[in-house]
């Protein structure tokens, strides 16, 4: 498609890609930047049919699942059940009904949206351009805005175990006297809000980083000619099945962990 | 990077989806691994049990195959000597039904000879009283000299 680019060509092909479909709230049109009062409609939408797919899929499986012999699809989410189970088990101590669930959404979910990066980078939004839709960005994680939606969630829960197993007292004490003892409790409180603070941040942008990063670089392989791009944007690709799969577990593994801190004492 | 709407469309989005897999999807998966689990442990045990049973009935059946061996052994013992028994029996009697056929075939021959002798007396009697008629060239009385033939042929015979 594009043989050969200029560089403004090309920064333009680049900016288009990186510009989202958004919603106005406050005009309700379908163009400009209302700063917060907007929505991104791209990530939206596909993170909410990755969802239902996800919902849909797992839903579908688990109201018609036998104890006998299980079929293959059963056979295939058992194994992922299971092992998402597992990682929760070694590392949260104490009962809880919804770190597994939690871990196993954010795992399946995330990969489904990561997944998206595979798609070829012009295929979603040329498609939608027939329709009218000036930009779309095919990947809902490259959106800081999606990977901080769960990021904050998990932030919420670090804070509601920390009240849950140490109780006010507790998780004063703890704050006030660890890791330097209680007389450097102004530092010690500041390490402390500094580390758990930190925790949603780094887990959303890392995905994020990722993500975008990827699609990036999608994009730029998008502008070489197209008789070269099967080469790098097929080493890309394949690399990119393993970045997916990587990052949709890293962030369900460090939320275990991060919860498990919770729960545990310092 | 712009922080917007989309982050509280999102954060509601992952509160369901998170609600949705506490409620329909993870609860139901796991009961029904743990039904298998208990299936299969039942299943095992049953299996254990069942190679134990069969252990005992292999020993039953074999226990039943001794006893029914001996039994036969016992059988085989008892038939012998009672068919040696029996054998020895049959020699006796056999030997009995000879002797008294023997001892029949003795009788008959006796009589058999009694007889000839009585016929043959007759006989040479008759002979000799005809032999002496010719001789003397007259009657001779058998009954009269009857005694005296009687003696003559006794001797002779």
């Amino acid at each position: 498609m594009l043989n050969f680019v200029s560089i403004s060509d090309a920064s333009t092909y680049v900016q288009h890609h990186l510009s989202h479909w958004q919603w106005n709230v406050k005009t309700g049109q379908f163009n400009g930047d209302a700063g917060f009062w907007t929505v991104n409609l791209d990530s939206m939408i596909i993170a909410l049919f990755a969802a239902m797919l996800y919902m849909g899929f797992f839903g579908w499986v688990a109201a018609h699942v036998k104890a006998g012999v299980p079929g293959k699809v059963q056979n295939g989410i058992e194994m992922i059940l299971v092992f998402v189970q597992k990682l929760v088990g070694e590392s949260f101590h104490g009962k809880s009904k919804l770190i597994a669930p939690l871990a196993l959404t954010i795992f399946i979910w995330v990969f489904l949206m990561n997944l998206m990066d595979l798609l070829p980078v012009d295929f979603l939004p040329e498609a939608l351009s027939l329709f009218g839709v000036a930009h779309f960005r095919s990947v809902p994680t490259a959106d800081p805005n999606i990977t901080f939606g769960m990021s904050l969630w998990v932030f919420v829960l670090l804070v509601y175990y920390n009240f849950k197993a140490k109780g006010c007292c507790g998780l004063g004490r703890e704050m006030l006297t660890k890791p330097f003892g209680k007389w450097l409790f102004p530092l010690n409180v500041a390490f402390r809000l500094l580390e758990d603070c930190v925790k949603p941040v780094s887990l959303s942008l890392r995905l994020f980083g990722n993500m975008f990063a990827g699609e990036l670089i999608f994009i730029l392989i998008a502008l070489v000619p197209w008789y070269v791009q099967w080469t790098v944007g097929g080493v890309w690709a394949i690399f990119h099945i393993l970045i997916i799969t990587l990052q949709a577990f890293i962030f369900m593994m460090l939320t275990i962990v991060y919860l498990s801190m919770a729960q545990d004492t310092h | 990077m712009e922080i917007n709407l989309t982050l509280i469309g999102q954060l509601i989005t992952f509160a369901i989806v998170v609600w949705f897999t506490m409620r329909y999807v993870w609860p139901p998966l796991m009961a029904n691994l743990e039904a298998r689990q208990l299936l299969i442990s039942n299943g095992l045990v049953q299996a254990a049990q069942a190679a134990v049973d069969l252990e005992q009935a292999q020993l039953l059946a074999k226990t039943l195959l001794d006893e029914a061996k001996t039994q036969a052994q016992v059988l085989l013992e008892q038939t012998q000597k009672r068919s040696l028994v029996l054998i020895e029996e049959a020699r006796v009697d056999a030997q009995a039904e000879g002797q008294r056929v023997l001892s029949l075939a003795k009788n008959e021959i006796a009589r058999e000879s009694l007889a000839a002798k009585e016929s043959l007396r007759h006989q040479v009697a008759s002979m000799v009283v005809a032999g002496a008629t010719k001789i003397l060239g007259k009657e001779i009385n058998q009954a009269a000299n009857q005694q005296l033939l009687d003696d003559v042929i006794n001797q002779q015979l």
